[in-house]
């Protein structure tokens, strides 16, 4: 069967997590894989807790004191069966190392005050890659890689906010796919952009899943379906369902998923 | 209508801000004609200041209060942008939510003091500390500089700290998750997203430093004497002229108009100059 062909990426274990200062954990007992070279959709209605999930995949909560997590997620090896616990790294170049394996791409374009080329150069210069023939290289590749190469190429040395949204969005996954991360994490990439933008993006997430494994927090469930192989329903920090995206949609084993689904409530 | 009224009130207030600045041009101008006739540009270099008898005559030159100002100003800048740039990063990227509060009201409070407390306190307590540290005799260029630059700091660090506050924590999350350490964040996201701010703020220092009287008369010594080192005493424009203004007669009050006229100049030149190279490039 194929799915014995699947290899684990991650694997959310048990977990917690707190905000500071809440009463109560905001995640409560989350456990889910993500695998190799598929697209795993997070849906839910407003508020219950897929961006959370979304960034202690990458410890982004630590830029901000005061979070708890409890339990595991741990990070698997590309090349070999070794994993390690992403929740147990403590030194600030650990999670650097961490978040280059395990890029994110947010809501709202965020390209950087520099130029197009800058903005896609700069992680691979936090790398310490000075060549410059060098650069060039990797920043076309992942231009191409990013469908930005043709309206970009002319205009590299302009400012990345003189694009437009789904241009600006664009250039933020190859800034990240300069990285050659394994994992990418999107926070509704789409939700900010006109359909024939969204139309873009989500072509090339499903084109980029070839190199690399990809998480999606999404509201459109038109979206969550075409896009993803796999799909997470959340419901007020729970993950109520985990499976196959065909299943999810076409069989739910939970009435409250198939109510999510059906838009029976939102 | 309401509409109307308020563009007609704009139009009219940035109308008059522009007269305003023409008339005092004019005022200036027009009160300097007796010096400039006299003196013309050799006013700019020469180092005498001394009325002639029976208060009639006389030989002025701007040398000395010109060259008094420019370097206390320099000395002050210096001293303040790296020290006010530190505390703006260390109060938004740096310092713990809970001593971000008291420590941002302190920096307020100090940015409101009026600078003839700053002057006081300088001369009371900080000019004997220049002195022992540097020699001297306590007052002179260097202690106005470095009180100069402990006024604007505050007032600098603040305007900095409030622009670099309007940088978005998703782009800072967005280089956090390529891989930038703290570090790098500031240096290549928040301080470039805020540069306007930050340049803004630096150019407002500037001309405070520049007009400062109070503090600086305290200071400064307020001799006509050309300083031979940092720590000698010497003067500078708005002190000379807060000074010497009651007594001025005729062309040594033509000539302080002059020197006025100077300081306009400069200040308008400097923030000018600064705004349209710095801003003017807003390419990214
Ligand atoms: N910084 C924070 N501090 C405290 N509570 C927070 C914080 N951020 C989010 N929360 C709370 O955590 C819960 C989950 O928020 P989260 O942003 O993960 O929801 P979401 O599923 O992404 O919602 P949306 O679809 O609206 O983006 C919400 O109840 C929210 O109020
Ligand atoms: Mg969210």
């Amino acid at each position: 069967m194929a799915k014995n062909e699947l290899k684990k990426v991650m694997e959310v274990k048990n977990l917690f997590f707190t905000y500071p200062g809440a009463p109560e954990p905001t995640l409560k007992d989350n456990n889910l894989s993500i695998y190799e070279n598929k697209i795993t959709a997070l849906i839910g209605p407003s508020g219950c807790g897929k961006s959370t999930l979304l960034r202690a995949m990458n410890r982004i909560h630590d830029l901000y004191p005061g979070f708890k997590y409890e339990g595991e997620i741990n990070l698997f090896s590309r090349q070999s069966e070794k994993m390690e616990n992403i929740l147990e790294l403590r030194k600030e170049n650990e999670l650097i190392g961490l978040r280059q394996r395990i890029g994110m791409i947010f809501q709202k374009p965020t390209p950087f005050p520099m130029s197009i080329y800058d903005n896609v150069a700069y992680g691979l210069r936090l790398q310490g890659i000075k060549n410059k023939g060098e650069l060039d290289g990797m920043v076309e590749e992942a231009l191409k890689g990013a469908a930005i190469w043709k309206e970009a190429k002319d205009r590299l040395k302009e400012s990345a906010m003189g694009m437009s949204g789904g241009q600006q969005q664009r250039l933020c996954i190859a800034r990240s796919v300069a990285l050659k991360p394994e994992i990418l994490l999107f926070d509704e990439p789409t939700s900010a952009l006109d359909p024939i933008s969204t139309g873009a993006i989500e072509e090339l997430i499903s084109e980029l899943k070839k190199e690399i494994t990809i998480a999606i927090v999404t509201h459109n469930m038109q979206q969550a379906s075409r896009l993803s192989d796999y799909t997470t329903f959340m419901y007020l920090g729970d993950i109520v369902e985990f499976g196959e995206t065909e299943k999810i949609f076409l069989n739910p084993e939970e009435k409250l998923t198939e109510d999510y689904i059906t838009g029976r409530f939102g | 209508m309401r509409g109307r009224l308020f563009r007609d009130f704009s139009l009219f207030s940035a109308t008059l801000a522009f007269f305003l600045l023409v008339g005092i041009f004019a005022v200036l101008f027009t009160y300097a004609q007796e010096s400039l006739h006299t003196f013309g540009f050799d006013f700019l270099y020469t180092e005498i200041w001394e009325p002639g008898e029976d208060d009639e005559g006389g030989i002025f030159g701007g040398y000395i209060p010109i060259l008094g100002t420019l370097m206390s100003t320099l000395i002050a800048m210096i001293l303040a942008t790296p020290i006010a740039m530190g505390i703006a990063i260390f109060l938004t990227e740096i310092a713990h939510a809970k001593i971000v509060k008291p420590f941002s009201i302190a920096i307020e409070l100090l940015a409101a003091i009026p600078s003839i407390i700053y002057g006081m306190w300088g001369l009371f307590y900080f000019a004997p500390i220049v002195q022992s540290l540097f020699g001297g005799n306590g007052v002179g260029l260097l202690t106005a500089g470095i009180v100069l630059a402990i006024m604007v700091i505050p007032f600098m660090a603040a305007i900095t700290r409030d622009s670099m506050n309007t940088t978005p924590d998703v782009l800072k999350e967005s280089a956090y998750a390529i891989g930038a350490t703290k570090f790098e964040v500031i240096k290549d996201v928040v301080m470039p997203y805020s540069k306007g701010g930050i340049i803004g703020s630096i150019i407002l220092s500037l001309g405070r430093a520049l007009g400062e009287t109070m503090a600086v008369a305290f200071l400064i010594g307020s001799v006509m004497t050309l300083p031979g080192k940092i720590t000698d005493p010497t003067t500078s424009i708005p002190v000379l002229l807060a000074n010497n203004f009651a007594e001025a007669q005729d062309l040594e009050m033509s000539s302080m108009y002059y020197l006025a006229l100077i300081l306009f100049l400069v200040s308008f030149i400097v923030i000018a100059l600064a705004k349209f190279y710095f801003l003017g490039r807003k390419k990214y």
